[in-house]
């Protein structure tokens, strides 16, 4: 194994030497990251794009534990020094604004662009084992226009929003809220920074769709597919779906703002609750779209680290099919407490419950692939391991708000809150993660330390699952989410979840140890450093791949499922 | 009275939480009703039997099968990490496909959600199964106050704010969920709810009754409770409203029948009556013009 690592090593010093250019010759700086038609290139913006937003969202989500460490207003008051600092607007407001720039920029911005964007870009040609993407300048326009969106999102934050300074209504959006309740510019930005992000989504998706069917090696058959090809299939035709009609939604907003249209607005025969179910025929496919991609890696990931098949290839493709399917069927069960018929909430039980089934093939089978498996608990098996783990737990937890009888007692609760981060806090960052240090390697080109890797893992298990168990019981006791301040009952919790930031803080400042580490020492990269079980086809190609790869296509004869 | 509340139902939920926390032990014994309570990791106490239907399908359906799913993947987890790391086990097997138990980990699966369902609809039929209701309070929502109406006793709406700190520790009763002008409900009696938003949407919760259900602008939203004992019960503003979305706090006083009727009574003769024992609260800021003859302020 060694000397094919070896072998491979030289074969990727020679190859970077050369650059794999090809006749053009290598690109200067600004062209090749401001013109960028490469797909490894376009995917390392997304993932340095991923990593500054990231940044934000998580600074956003301390600010938010920190005032909610004790009761009473701490620092979202005049004279704390988040007013000295003055970038965020110190008040109530500045909080409910706080809240929806950490939803929006965490989905729209972080998870969204690492996954698709980045590992999306980066893989998907590779293990395809084709050239590049099929519409490489599209490819650079959804890029640019993410940073374009990224621009609006953050003046959004920094214009008047009406009650004060940025928008505070909520990721979700909701009118009337979003019209008479903030009458600023802010509003209108956000409108514009999703409708950009919704845009260059929409071309990603695009772009994916047709790289997918047509641009496989010969040999190459959609039941041959690696999964994470799969998951990013499912992905970006949920996006081409679902984002059209997020778009039509906050167009009627945008109306309804500055051109006295009433699309949402009852007093002129409008309806508050058709944009709900607007934005949750969006929402809900957008938390599988922020998921399935992890579904992809998280496979990968335990197959390559127990040196096995993936168990069940077959099902757990079709099963990512099926979740995406009724992803688009179950939106309303968002809206159990908008007053709806009772037979309709009937149905979005029973269909919502119905995800549990997929789910759970998805799990056993992750579980099923390590059984009988030579596991080596590399810190991308750590990751996945978590992710599975904690992704249950979130999973059962959906299963308990799926009924509408007993969602009554905790919709729009601190329940809600820790089940909707078990699953993509604790289990979309945590693939995003595990597939960082799985193809770290292989895109930077140079290897992570596996100690500071290990260290950067637990500290944030521990840290992320004291932060978000106790929601649960914050929750059940009827805590209701969104709230600047809470009465004295709900302290002990708080405080527990908030000393749980601080571990998890700790942990985000280790990851940053281990890229300068790993830029500091420049350890070269092996071609594959995971040995007989990495079965993919980015790991025949030298770390880092040319700049141009398969300009012979490779044949893929066997059926490694 | 209260023994009746601390029945089988808090017993057994103790029981599965006491295998995540021991913080529990300390709590039961606090015997709080209708507020929530420090450190505490199950669901308010119930006063009515929906509350109670509730707590019974979250703590003996739901609670047990997600702990039982959740605990045997952990288990089937550590069972690889024991048997199946490399120093264990050097030879990874090599199969890849299983169709029995495929099959039994999507029919099982397939079970316990029909399973689920048989109780979980139950509950929400009868949730939204309505008796017979003795009166109706209309209740609007708007930025950052509730109005208490009672069309029946032709009371006109009063609105509840939040009772200021200094108040509520003169009167130790919790800040941030006491409020001015509760709404005022017989004890063993239907009580139709009717819910509407003023400005935007707001949501009417109280937990010990089980309910929860948004003051949207332009409908008229209906729940109900039969709360089956006297006390005061609190609940919060349960969809984000603006700036002082935390401080709109729902609190419902249920009385003995005598003491309602003496409450209507002295409603009832004069158009401009004093308030509801408190003292005026400041001036709600943005609302617009209250009903005419409101309470005094």
């Amino acid at each position: 194994m060694a000397d094919i690592a070896d072998t491979h090593e030289r074969v990727a010093h020679a190859e970077t030497a050369a650059g794999g250019y090809g006749a053009h010759g290598a690109p200067g700086f600004f062209t090749r990251w401001f013109f960028s038609t490469n797909h490894k290139d376009i995917g390392t913006l997304y993932i340095i794009f991923a990593i500054q937003a990231g940044i934000v969202g998580a600074l956003l989500s301390g600010l938010i534990r920190w005032e909610l460490a004790e009761p009473g207003i701490q620092i979202f008051v005049h004279g704390s020094w988040l007013d000295k600092l003055g970038l965020i607007e110190a008040s109530k407001h500045g909080y409910n604004a706080v809240v929806t720039a950490h939803g929006l920029i965490m989905i729209f911005f972080m998870v969204m662009p690492a996954m698709i964007g980045g590992f999306g870009n980066w893989f998907v040609p590779l293990m395809i084992g084709a050239p590049d993407m099929a519409f490489p300048r599209m490819n650079n326009i959804s890029f640019w226009m993410l940073v374009a969106s990224w621009v609006m999102m953050l003046t959004s934050m920094m214009v008047d929003g009406g009650p004060g300074k940025g928008f505070g209504g909520g990721w979700t959006l909701y009118p009337p809220l979003s019209t008479i309740g903030h009458t600023g510019p802010a509003m209108d930005c956000a409108i514009l920074a999703i409708h950009l992000a919704g845009a260059s989504s929409i071309l990603g998706a695009i772009n994916f769709i047709t790289t997918i069917f047509n641009m496989r090696a010969p040999g190459m058959t959609l039941h041959r597919m690696p999964l994470f090809v799969w998951s990013i299939l499912v992905t970006v035709f949920l996006l081409l779906l679902a984002l059209p009609v997020l778009a039509g939604a906050i167009t009627m907003l945008l109306c309804d703002r500055n051109f006295g249209t009433h699309f949402f607005d009852a007093s002129g025969g409008g309806d508050p609750l058709m944009f709900q179910h607007l934005f949750w025929f969006f929402g809900h496919p957008e938390v599988y779209i922020l998921i399935i991609p992890g579904f992809g890696m998280i496979s990968h990931i335990v197959s390559t680290f127990s040196k096995k098949p993936v168990f069940g290839y077959l099902a757990m493709a079709y099963a990512m099919v099926a979740i995406g399917f009724l992803g688009f069927i179950v939106w309303a069960h968002h809206m159990f407490t908008v007053g709806m018929p009772v037979n309709l909430q009937a149905y979005f039980i029973a269909a919502t419950m119905v995800i549990a089934v997929p789910t759970g093939v998805k799990v056993f089978s992750w579980i099923a692939t390590m059984w009988g498996g030579s596991i080596e608990f590399k810190t991308p098996m750590l990751w996945a391991m978590g992710f599975i783990f904690l992704f249950t737990v979130g999973g059962v937890t959906g299963v308990v708000l799926a009924n509408a009888g007993i969602d009554y007692a905790l919709h729009d609760t601190y329940y809600v809150i820790a089940h909707f981060h078990y699953v993509l806090s604790l289990g979309a960052v945590f693939a995003i993660f595990g597939g960082f240090y799985y193809w770290f390697e292989k895109m930077w080109g140079v290897r992570y330390n596996e100690f500071l890797g290990t260290v950067h893992f637990w500290l944030t298990f521990i840290g992320v699952n004291i932060v978000f168990f106790p929601q649960h019981f914050l929750g059940l006791q009827g805590m209701p989410r969104r709230t600047v301040d809470y009465p004295v009952a709900f302290s002990y919790w708080n405080h527990v979840s908030s000393i749980g930031y601080a571990i998890t803080f700790v942990g985000l400042l280790v990851f940053f140890v281990v890229l300068i580490e790993a830029a500091v020492r420049r350890r070269p990269a092996r071609a594959n450093p995971w040995g007989a079980g990495a079965t993919t086809l980015e790991w025949t190609l030298p770390s880092p791949p040319p700049h141009h790869q398969f300009n012979e296509l490779p044949v893929i004869r066997a059926d490694a499922h | 009275m209260k023994s009746r509340f601390s029945g089988i139902g808090r017993l057994t939920a103790g029981a599965w939480a006491a295998v995540i926390s021991l913080a529990f032990a300390a709590t039961a014994l606090a015997e709080t009703v209708g507020q929530p309570v420090d450190g505490a990791i199950d669901l308010q106490p119930a006063a009515s039997q929906i509350r109670r239907d509730e707590i019974v399908f979250h703590d003996h359906i739901l609670l047990p099968i997600t702990v039982a799913i959740a605990g045997l993947v952990l288990v089937l987890l550590l069972v690889c990490i024991v048997r199946f790391n490399h120093r264990a086990n050097p030879v990874p097997a090599r199969w890849s496909h299983n169709t029995p138990v495929e099959v039994a980990w999507t029919v099982i699966p397939v079970l316990i959600l029909m399973f689920i369902a048989i109780f979980s609809f139950k509950l929400l039929f009868e949730e939204h199964n309505m008796p017979p209701p003795y009166m109706t309070v209309k209740v609007t929502g708007r930025q950052w106050n509730w109005d208490y109406e009672y069309p029946d006793q032709k009371i006109a709406a009063a609105t509840s704010t939040l009772m200021t700190e200094a108040d509520a520790n003169a009167r130790h009763v919790p800040f941030k969920l006491a409020a001015n002008a509760p709404m005022i409900a017989p004890v063993n009696k239907v009580v139709r709810v009717e819910v509407t938003g003023e400005d935007v949407i707001h949501s009417f919760s109280v937990p010990a009754f089980g309910i929860k259900i948004d003051a949207v602008p332009g409908r008229l939203n209906e729940t109900w409770f039969k709360a089956d004992r006297t006390g005061v019960f609190y609940g919060q503003c349960s969809q984000l409203c603006g700036i002082d979305h935390a401080f709109m706090p729902i609190e419902v006083d249920v009385v003995s029948q005598p003491q309602f009727d003496a409450w209507v009574a002295s409603k009832a003769p004069k158009p401009v009556t004093v308030a509801l024992a408190a003292p005026p609260p400041p001036t709600p800021t943005g609302a617009p013009a209250a009903p005419p003859p409101a309470v005094a302020r």
